[in-house]
This record gives C-alpha cells, structure tokens and sequence, in this order.
C-alpha cells in the first residue's frame, strides 16, 4: 500500500539532512510500528508523507498504491486515503468540531466524486462514531480542540481518522501526553479500525502505545535511518535496554 | 509656526465651501440644532492630514465640496437581510422612496421622516437632535459629523415605548455615480422599550450619516449594518449613543468593499449597570480599487458597575489598509467598570497595512480595563491540519477567516441576522480566496 524508497529529505529554511534514505513498506492490512530516540527523524517522516510545508525531498520516492504522494497537495493526499493524527492537533477558534467534521468529510467525498452526505446523514454518522469514543455532543459542538484535554485532543483525532476512513492511517506519537486511560481509550478506537484493507503506521518512543495497539512490525529508526526492522518483540527489547545496544549494533 | 496656519485656513474655507453647497434649513424644530451645528463647524473647519484624529485617514475625499464620482456596483445578489422581517425604509441616494418602503406602523414604535416631520416647530426629537452630536464633540472634535447636523436633508425619527415587534430596516440604494447622500436619523428608546435597527447597502457615492442613539434606562437597542458591496463608495458614518442605567446598546457593522470608510462610534454610559458592546468585521481586497478602512471609537464610562466592549477585526489583502483608534475612558466615578478592547487584522499577504491606536485613559482605581491589538498572517499550522483533512487549501483559508471574525460575529445576539452575515462573508470569501 504505502511504499517509500530511499528517502531524502532536508529541511526548506536550512541546509540540513534529515532523513537520509528511508525504505519502507507496508503491505494492505498491517500494522507497522516506528520507534526510535528524539531527532531521529520519525516526525518528519510523517509530515513529508502528508504534505507539510518546509521540507525538500532531495531524493527518493513515496506512493501510496502506485500514485505518487510528493506529488500531491495534502488535501490530495487525504482524499486518496492518506491521515496523519497528529501528535499536537491544532487549536481552531470558532470553527465548530462539527463544521469542520463535515467540511473535511465532504470535500474528500467529492474529491473522489462520490455524492456529499446531507446534514442527516453525516449527524447520524458522526453519533455512531463519537460514542464509541465516549465524545459526548458537547464536545461536538465545541470550536476545533478549543479547551480540549490533552486525551480529548487525541480522542478528537480518532474521531476525524473514524469518520474519514482512510487506508493508511499515520499516528505520530498518539500516545504523548496521555494517561493510561485515555491510551486505552484512543488504541481502543484505533483497534476497532483495523481491518484488511487499512493499514497503520504508529510512531511513537515508547513500548507501552504497542501494548493496545499490537503491530505485525517494528521499525527502529535512527539518524534518519531505518536501521532494525523486527517483529514485536523488538519494541520489547527497546523497553528493556533503551536504544543504545541497537545503536552500537548497527553503527 | 506658518505651515499650521495655512493648514487652519485650508480647513476652514473647506468648512466654507460645503456649508455653501447646500444651505442649512431655517425653519422647523431643526433650525435651532443647525444653526448652532454651523457655529460648531466654523469654529473647527473640516478635518486636516494634520490632525491627529486623521492621522491614518486622509479626510480629502471626504471634505470636497463635491462628492468625487463612484461607480454603481451590480452586485447581483439579494440584498442582506431581505429574508428578514422587518419594516423596510428605503432611500436611493439619500432620498426617501416610499414607493419601496413599508407603511412604518408599529406597535409601540413612532416612525416620522426628517424631511416630513422637520417642518413642524415643535417635535419631540428636538430633544435629540444634533444634542447627542454635541455631546460627542468633545473631548475630540468631529467636525464632519457637525456638517450632518447641519445640513442633514433627510433621515427617520423613531420613538420607541415599548416592545417592537420587528425590527426597522433601512435599506439605502445607491444608484447615481455622483449622488451625495447626508442622512441624520434620532432613536430614542424610551424606559424598557427594545429596538432592533438593520441598516445595509452604500447609499450614494458619497454618504454622511450620523445616527443619534438615546437609551433610557433598561432600554434596549440592537444595531446590525452591512454598508453594501460598491468598490468605489465613500462613507463617513458617526453613531452618537447615550446610555443610560441596565439598559444595552449592542452595535455591529459589516463592511466589504468601498474605497473610503471612517465608522465613529461614540458611546457615552451615564447610568450605572449599562451594556454597551461594539463590533465590527471589515474585509477588503485592493486589487479592486483601494480599500480604506476606519473604525475610531471612543466609549466614555460615566456611572457604576458599566461593562463595555469593542471588537474589531478586519481581513485585508492586496494593498488594502486598515485602521482602528479605539479608546475607553473611564470617568473618576465610574468604579467597577468593566472595559474591553481588541482589534484584530489578518493581513492575507505582505502588501496589506494595518494601524492601531488602543487607548485607556482611566480616572477610577476600582476597575477592570483591557485591550489588545494583533496583526498577523493566517496560521500555517492550522491551514495544513485542515488540508490534511482533505480541506482544499482555498477553503482551509476561508474557515481560517471565518475562525478569525468569530468573535465580532458572536457579537450579534439574533442568530438569524448573524447567519445572514457568515451567509455574506462566505460569498465574499468564495469570490477573493481561491
């Protein structure tokens, strides 16, 4: 589904590498999972992938089923099935969750040509979705993440990813800034997506995210680099002795 | 210190040549009022570059004998709140078209024409007439506001006793390209009574309006304008209000479009526990024609335990200017005074200009008085979230706009004149941000 080779990218403002030959591919259905120290260059994997302004690809190439993603505006990308759940979802005063819900909802409809859904439909939608997420109507009605907690901001995210359904969804670091609770609460959610035909990429520094969200694969990047790919196990052995020893390994 | 002189000269022959445009009337229950508003004029002359009170705004235009010439703009699209029902008084260019206008019978609300009712010798709105501008006089001169009182040809007398039951609309069609429209309306909203005023299109070319506003206690008065689409229309509008104790004065003006607007709001609370918000959201686009801008309010707290609150903000692009002189002052008995001020611009690319002059001047120790001023670009954090989203950017960046006006919008209490509005600027947004 996902399919990135040899990736380079440097920042836009600065003359600095930050991924410097990312290979990666996630085949329909699974879960890949990336970790690895700050800085390492995960984050910006993920908004190269979406579409982010500030950054060059120098080198390389991403698709998302053949198509190419560098290629696209973001909100492209999203219409073609791409999501990225932010690790810091921004705060949109006076824009109602709701609106902005349905705004996103229709225009990747039409993107696609697919018919918008009528008010009805969408508010039947949007119930469904929100309650198993324990999102009551208040929070619906709320301007974009405006006094949200920190754990309904990443709840709000896996509302968006569950009402747009997107194939390959990308969680940059979900887990930050949450309870215990609140992760079970998101993974739950994220869980509940998972079928055959959508896959994930979780990024995050720490095993405990893979607890509740169980990945076929595990990545461990560093300096910009993929430099350990494992089953589960390998988060695992990140938990127990950090990344030095896998560091050292592979330098 | 010559330069100053020729400058006080200039302005008063400018005072000169408009008061010998068109005579003010001697006769009626205005008489009196315009001819102490002519003294007023003398004794000030017209507005100066000079001025500090015109610093940003070059009153040129405005000043000339003559109105300088503006296109009539065919926009094509129902006119705001004509969904809305209301009693609707129509003017094409500063003249009364009763053709178009509804019979102004209301319960518990009088409404009289200037130009019919300004005949009689005794009236009630002598009371109000030109008193509330000369009130407003000081301590800042606003001598164009002088000139209306003094050469108003035309505008509605409206007593309100009780409970209206619609609100009183008043459309201005501009249709000349020279028509000069000088409109002087009173309200007075007597003890409980409520009024809701619509006011929407560009008048005429030029247009000087000055709304005298008087609110007895408890009174409450809700004002929503919308000053139309034309490109190259002036305007300079004063609203002068009174209020007085519980009562409420909520005003909010839309602008888009017009090459010149100054919009004073005076505001003067003398009885204790009184409301008085106004707001405003103006959107400008220099690539058709200049665009000019100017809110200058000046809000007074005379009495207790008042709350009053400004809120401007203004979307430009492409060279347009925009320009906010805010101030609140709080009297030495005004305690407990509740004073807020912000005025906002979202500036869409480099070439646009924005300049503020917040100001407090405050004579009480016992209150609680803010302000702030803000110019920036739209958020590049926000616009990539709501693209990722699979918001096309040119839409992103309209719900940006939107998110931006947010606060000015909520400042209208009817949410069905408020959706006129969004109704409104999303167009606007539709037609500028693609």
């Amino acid at each position: 589904m996902l399919e990135i080779k040899n990736l380079h990218v440097k920042l836009e403002e600065e003359d600095k590498q930050i991924l410097k030959g990312v290979d990666l591919s996630i085949a329909p259905g699974t879960v890949h999972a990336i970790m690895g120290p700050n800085g390492s260059g995960k984050s910006t994997l993920s908004y190269v992938l979406s579409g982010r302004d500030g950054y060059v690809v120098t080198q390389g190439s991403a698709t998302l089923d053949g198509a190419d993603l560098l290629e696209m505006e973001p909100e492209e990308r999203a219409a073609a099935g791409l999501f990225l759940a932010f690790q810091y979802p921004v705060e949109i005063p006076g824009v109602g969750n709701m609106t902005f819900l349905r705004t996103a909802l229709n225009a990747q409809r039409k993107a696609r040509g697919e018919a918008e859904l009528s008010a009805g439909e969408f508010l039947k939608l949007v119930r469904e979705k929100a309650k198993t997420l324990k999102i009551d109507a208040e929070m619906l009605k709320r301007p974009v993440n405006v006094g949200f907690s920190g754990g309904e901001k990443k709840r709000n995210e896996i509302l968006q990813m569950a009402m747009l359904e997107p194939r390959m969804c990308i969680l940059d670091e979900t887990d930050s800034g949450l309870d215990v609770d609140a992760m079970k609460l998101v993974a739950d959610g994220v869980n509940a997506l998972r079928d055959a035909g959508r896959s994930f990429l979780v990024i995050t520094h720490y095993q405990r995210l893979l607890d509740h969200i169980r990945p076929d694969i595990v990545h461990i990047m560093a300096d910009g680099r993929i430099i350990k790919t494992g089953g589960p196990d390998l988060a695992l052995v990140v938990e127990e002795n950090g990344y030095a020893d896998i560091l050292a390994e592979t330098a | 210190m010559a330069a100053p002189m020729r400058n006080d000269a200039a302005r008063f022959a400018a005072a000169e040549a408009r008061l010998a445009t068109a005579g003010p009337a001697t006769q009626g229950f205005t008489a009196q009022a315009r001819r102490r508003a002519v003294e007023r004029l003398r004794g000030m002359g017209l507005p100066g570059r000079r001025d500090e009170y015109w610093k940003y705004t070059d009153p040129t235009s405005l000043n000339a004998p003559e109105a300088p010439e503006a296109a009539v703009f065919d926009a094509k699209e129902a006119p705001l709140f004509a969904g809305v029902d209301a009693v609707r008084l129509v003017f094409v260019d500063g003249v009364f078209d009763a053709g178009a206008s509804d019979d102004p019978a209301m319960a518990g609300v009088e409404i009289a024409l200037l130009s019919a009712a300004g005949r009689a010798d005794i009236h009630w709105a002598q009371a109000l007439y030109g008193t509330l501008e000369e009130r407003g006089q000081s301590p800042v001169a606003r001598p164009l506001a002088a000139l209306n009182t003094a050469l108003a040809s035309d505008g509605v007398l409206i007593r309100v006793t009780g409970q209206a039951a619609r609100p009183v609309h008043l459309v201005y069609r501009h249709e000349s390209a020279t028509s000069d429209a000088v409109l002087h309306h009173c309200i007075a909203i007597e003890e409980g009574a409520d009024l809701t005023l619509l006011e929407s299109g560009p008048a005429a070319a030029r247009f000087n309006k000055v709304l005298e506003v008087d609110i007895a206690k408890g009174g409450r008065f809700h004002h929503v304008r919308a000053q139309g689409r034309d490109h190259e229309r002036r305007a300079v509008t004063h609203v002068f209000a009174r209020v007085a104790g519980e009562a409420l004065f909520k005003s909010f003006t839309l602008t888009v479009n017009g090459q010149m607007t100054r919009n004073e709001c005076v505001i003067e609370i003398t009885g204790d526990d009184a409301v008085a918000h106004v707001a405003g959201a103006a959107l400008g686009d220099g690539a058709y024609g200049r665009f000019h801008h100017d809110d200058t309010v000046f809000v007074t707290h005379d009495a207790v335990g008042c709350e009053s609150r400004q809120v401007f903000k203004k979307v430009l692009k492409n060279g347009a200017v925009g320009v906010f002189q805010g101030k609140i002052l709080v009297r030495p008995d005004a305690q407990k005074t509740d004073g807020y001020q912000i005025s906002q611009a979202l500036l869409l690319d480099d070439d646009s200009q924005f300049l503020a002059k917040p100001e407090l001047e405050i004579y009480a120790d016992d209150v609680q008085c803010s302000h702030g001023s803000t110019t920036g670009a739209i958020d590049e954090t926000a616009l990539f979230y709501l693209r990722s989203r699979g918001v096309p950017k040119a839409d992103a960046t309209a719900l940006m706009v939107l998110s931006f006006l947010a606060d000015a919008i909520a400042e209208i209490e009817d949410p069905a004149l408020a959706d006129e509005v969004v109704e409104r600027l999303e167009a606007w947004l539709r037609r500028r941000i693609r």
